[in-house]
């Protein structure tokens, strides 16, 4: 099957998709006209995933410490659409796996772009905004002051 | 020894039963909801979610709502949670770089470029009670009404240990492009000597407390090389969890999470190869937790003597004494066991104590004889002497 979008367009939506807030993916199945059917390549199941770091960021990696993992692989319509999403989500994990599967999907790309990913975006971007605001507000200059006891 | 006993299970019952009740306190007071404390004692979390080595809010919040406020049996909790699930997955190393800032500041630069920026922090506070904390109330508006002229777009934040990087001042360090896996202790006993991978890690999940104290007695002089300390850059912020899934086989973010990272930097005087420079120690947890960050990067420096071929003269140079005693899980399940019931243990003690107060008595008995005896000889020499 020909793909019609890059590795690095997938990782975006892919990106989006688990960085969402769980309601907004609910709200747009819900929207749905017909809820598609899919079958479980592999059940929703919680795991941990190991986060490694780098010693002072950029040297020899390090095992950091783990985080709840949750994923989930469906199939539908000829397309495989994968679920993976840090936390005990299973229903996050699922409705990423349809989404996913549907964004693979010629016909159903361009509405979701619209309807789902970029209203995703725009959330994430505002909360972004928003923290780089109050995380701006408390930029300080220190100036140091000769104490003059060498004077 | 701490041997099985059999029984008690009533009153095993009705103690816990009592702790339901102590956890509970004041039925006329509201029940704390773990949603409460996730998002009223984030200090909390995160301590118990780093030491617990599991980055989950919502049930750190609920092992210390279980632990009625006890960290440590709340990070007790957390790790033994962690083991009822299958690791999937290692990820791809987080990427420090690209944090999103909430908290940044440098000790060393004043004009650190990028700027400074205070985040939510306790540092300038007055550190009195404040008294108006007593009363709910609503929140705060928020800050952003008087951002000012701040209201710019951060810049993306550079390393700032990169700027003494480029004058050659600061020690090289592996780069980002290289990539060796690390030892895990959870799944490999600690073995001494430990590279710096493991020691990290053990870092990480180390007490804060008996990490702050290490730090602290090297800053006092148990250290005999590294001089002043320097916090060269502490930031907090968020990152991208990334892993590269086998059936895709290319990176995906499966979520945030927020660390606060430090690099520490002291002299290093230099050897035959290496001439003096500043010596680098780092430091990482999860959540919002400087204190741990700085004092694990002073340690980790104070590690690193081996590697650098500093002396070894003090405890915090000591991996195998600081390592080996850092969990408090592990030192609570020895300190702890102590009032399990060792019944049997005591009453072979008491038997052998028993035994050696026999023999003591005896010994002591007979010493006492003998020693009557030879001042009687003595006395007796003596009248002879005071004959003559």
């Amino acid at each position: 099957m020909k793909t019609l979008y890059t590795t690095e367009e997938k990782q975006n939506w892919m990106r989006l998709l688990a960085l969402s807030p769980t309601g907004m993916l609910e709200r747009q199945l819900n929207m749905l006209e017909r809820v598609p059917g899919y079958k479980f390549l592999k059940q929703p199941e919680v795991g941990l995933a190991m986060i490694q770091a780098r010693a002072c960021g950029n040297g020899k990696p390090f095992n950091f410490g783990e985080i709840p993992l949750t994923r989930c692989v469906v199939s539908m319509g000829g397309y495989t659409g994968y679920g993976y999403v840090s936390g005990r989500k299973k229903r996050h994990a699922v409705m990423m796996a349809v989404f996913d599967a549907l964004l693979q999907d010629p016909e159903h790309h361009e509405d979701l772009q619209k309807s789902l990913l970029e209203p995703i975006a725009k959330k994430l971007e505002e909360k972004k905004q928003q923290k780089a605001q109050e995380t701006g507000s408390t930029k300080v200059d220190f100036f140091t002051m000769v104490r003059g006891e060498d004077n | 020894m701490y041997v099985a006993v059999k029984g008690g299970e009533r009153a095993i019952k009705n103690a816990h039963k009592a702790l339901g009740k102590k956890r509970r306190g004041d039925v006329g007071v509201k029940e704390l909801s773990v949603r409460q404390i996730q998002e009223q004692l984030p200090h909390a979390v995160d301590r118990v979610m780093t030491e617990g080595s599991l980055y989950d809010p919502e049930l750190a919040a609920l092992a210390i709502k279980q632990a009625c406020g006890d960290l440590i049996e709340g990070i007790f909790l957390l790790r033994a949670y962690r083991t009822t699930l299958p690791r999937f997955i290692s990820t791809r190393p987080i990427n420090t770089d690209k944090i999103d800032i909430t908290r940044r500041i440098s000790a060393a630069f004043k004009d650190a470029p990028g700027g400074q920026m205070l985040g939510p922090t306790f540092d300038y506070t007055h550190r009195l009670l404040d008294f108006s904390l007593l009363e709910e109330k609503e929140p705060e508006e928020d800050c952003a009404g008087d951002c000012g002229e701040d209201r710019e777009d951060n810049p993306p934040i550079s390393r700032i240990v990169d700027f003494l990087d480029k004058e050659g001042l600061v020690e090289k360090l592996a780069d980002r492009t290289k990539y060796e896996l690390p030892g895990d202790l959870t799944r490999e006993p600690l073995l001494f000597p430990v590279d710096r991978d493991v020691r990290l890690q053990n870092l990480v999940r180390a007490d804060e407390g008996f990490i702050l104290s290490m730090g602290y007695s090297s800053e006092r002089g148990f250290a005999s090389t590294g001089g002043h300390p320097f916090v060269v850059e502490l930031r907090v912020g968020e990152v991208d969890v990334e892993i590269v899934p086998e059936e895709l086989g290319f990176t995906v973010c499966i979520g945030e999470i927020t660390v606060t990272e430090g690099d520490v930097v002291s002299v290093y005087s230099g050897s035959d190869k290496a001439p003096p420079q500043f010596a680098r120690g780092y430091g990482l947890v999860f959540g919002y937790g400087e204190r741990k960050v700085i004092s694990m990067a002073q340690v980790d420096r104070a590690l690193r003597c081996r590697e650098l071929g500093e002396d070894i003269e003090s405890p915090v140079q000591d991996e195998e004494f600081v390592l080996s005693h850092s969990d408090n899980v592990q030192a609570t399940g020895f300190v702890e066991h102590l009032k399990l019931p060792h019944h049997v243990d005591f009453q072979g003690e008491l038997e052998v104590l028993r035994r050696m107060r026999d023999e003591w008595e005896v010994r002591v008995e007979k010493r006492k004889r003998l020693m009557d005896q030879t001042a009687q000889n003595d006395k007796g020499q003596g009248e002879t002497c005071n004959v003559m």
